[in-house]
């Protein structure tokens, strides 16, 4: 693995977006534009769109760079990119690391808006700090990438790809405790909840934007955040391949 | 030899579609890998750059096991379909493989000069032409000054005074001590080449040089001459 190889990617990756000013605008606009209307159809409730738009401010970028990334990934494997850099000194990190810096970049700025929007415009309450929620919108993000990276080895087309959202990612944000509290819910469900990552990316972004206590139970749902994204990473980086059939 | 490919086979989706290739490239040699479409040329390609499963045989590049990490700086490898970023502009596609391969700007420059695309720097690779985007996957591939050089119908869709003047580029690779692999259907660019591997069906018909060829079919026509050693296996069945 290389420095330079790693850093190349990314501003590779940063140099492709830059020329798609609409997908830029949209990445930025959309997250808080829903905010917007979240605040309005929960309109006069406000402990209600606390409790939804508050963690929601730190998992769009789960979701949007879950899509982005498979998207990407997917094109550079259709296009032949994929197999010209298998073929030069590259290491597979490189290439997950580049995707993993230029992707994190632009889910801290989409964090960013959405944060301002939400915890400024909104007033939406942060005991513990708005720059929290952000960090941990970008952890999110990075999972969300990590996941995305990993499954688009199992799409031939964009229209697979972009179903694995619905698949992969409505189930999680509806097990997680967003929505309904976790204990609410059916056993085998609330059993399940515990092994899905969106639930401890959930619960830290819960605590961060509640009265209670931070506590220990936030460092271990970033810990499993983060392990899941390496191990979604590891397992992306078997689906690159040297050599194909 | 560059290249050292014994009884290579192959199997794509269940089929066998190289049945025990071997072949030779020599070093500094233009070779043409010729041959109808759909015969094996960009899976014999592929075998040798190392991206291909294979099911029997050896395949030696350089010396080393083709696939070898250490010749991924000494290989260079163009796809037939140009794989460049389109998203990017020329110059930035060129500046990223060649931080990859860590080369610098004055290299960059240079390449884009001898494919003839110093004009088309700023111009985003999705929006050139099929033959410009060819050469910027060719130049691409140029960056690291590879040893050797494997194209998949590098001259496809180019107007004849480009494709001269590629020809011309690769005979000076080759001078400069280059190995240079190059495939192509059409039979009249044959004659630029040193060697010749001729391939149908899977199968190396024939590895001879132009003027060999035209000697022992008795054919000047290089196409004319390809028929004849077809014909000729054909029989010989």
């Amino acid at each position: 693995m290389s420095a330079r190889v790693t850093l190349a990617t990314a501003q590779r990756v940063l140099w492709q977006i830059r020329h798609d000013p609409r997908t830029i605008a949209l990445l930025l606009a959309v997250p808080a534009l829903l905010l917007v209307l979240l605040r309005y159809v929960f309109d006069g409730r406000e402990a209600v769109f606390q409790s939804i738009g508050a963690p929601l401010c730190g998992l769009f970028p789960f979701i949007v760079m879950f899509l982005v990334t498979s998207i990407t990934m997917l094109r550079e494997r259709t296009t032949g990119t994929l197999e010209r850099l298998m073929t030069l000194p590259l290491a597979k990190l490189d290439l997950l690391g580049g995707y993993a810096i230029a992707f994190g970049l632009l889910a801290a700025a989409q964090a960013v808006v959405v944060c301002i929007v939400g915890f400024v415009f909104l007033g939406l309450d942060a005991p513990h700090g708005a720059w929290l929620v952000a960090v941990l919108a970008v952890f999110n993000a990075l999972l969300g990438m990590a996941l995305g990276l990993f499954v688009s080895a199992f799409a031939q087309t964009e229209f697979q790809a972009v179903q694995f959202m619905p698949a992969l990612i409505f189930p999680q944000l509806l097990l997680c405790g967003l929505f309904v509290a976790r204990d609410d819910m059916a056993s085998v469900l609330y059993a399940i909840s515990w092994a899905l990552p969106l639930t401890y990316a959930y619960d830290a972004l819960a605590r961060a934007t509640s009265l209670a206590p931070l506590g220990a139970r936030l460092v271990l749902d970033v810990l499993v955040v983060v392990g899941c994204t390496l191990g979604a990473l590891a397992l992306g980086a078997l689906t690159l391949r040297r050599r194909t059939a | 030899m560059a290249v050292q490919v014994e009884d290579l086979r192959v199997v794509r989706g269940g089929n066998e579609v190289l049945h025990g290739v071997s072949l030779a490239v020599a070093d500094g040699s233009v070779t043409g890998l010729l041959g109808p479409s759909g015969c094996g040329k960009s899976t014999l390609m592929r075998s040798i750059v190392g991206v291909q499963i294979v099911e029997g045989g050896t395949v030696t590049v350089l010396g080393l096991p083709a696939g070898s990490a250490s010749l991924r700086r000494r290989i260079g490898y163009v796809t037939q379909a140009p794989s460049v970023y389109g998203d990017l502009t020329v110059l930035e596609n060129l500046r990223y493989f060649a931080r990859v391969v860590g080369v610098g700007r004055d290299r960059v420059a240079e390449v884009l000069d001898s494919v003839g695309l110093s004009q088309f720097t700023s111009r985003l690779t999705s929006s050139l032409s099929g033959g410009e985007r060819a050469r910027v996957s060719l130049a691409s591939a140029l960056l690291g000054r590879p040893q050797l050089l494997v194209l998949d119908e590098p001259t496809v869709g180019l107007d004849p005074v480009l494709r001269t003047e590629l020809w011309r580029m690769f005979h000076s690779l080759a001078h400069d001590g280059t190995t240079l692999l190059i495939s192509s259907h059409v039979m009249d660019e044959a004659a630029e080449c040193d060697d010749l591997l001729l391939m149908r069906d899977g199968a190396l018909l024939e590895q001879t040089t132009p003027d060999a060829l035209r000697r022992s079919t008795g054919q000047d026509d290089l196409s004319k001459a390809f028929l004849a050693v077809i014909e000729a296996a054909e029989r010989s069945r």
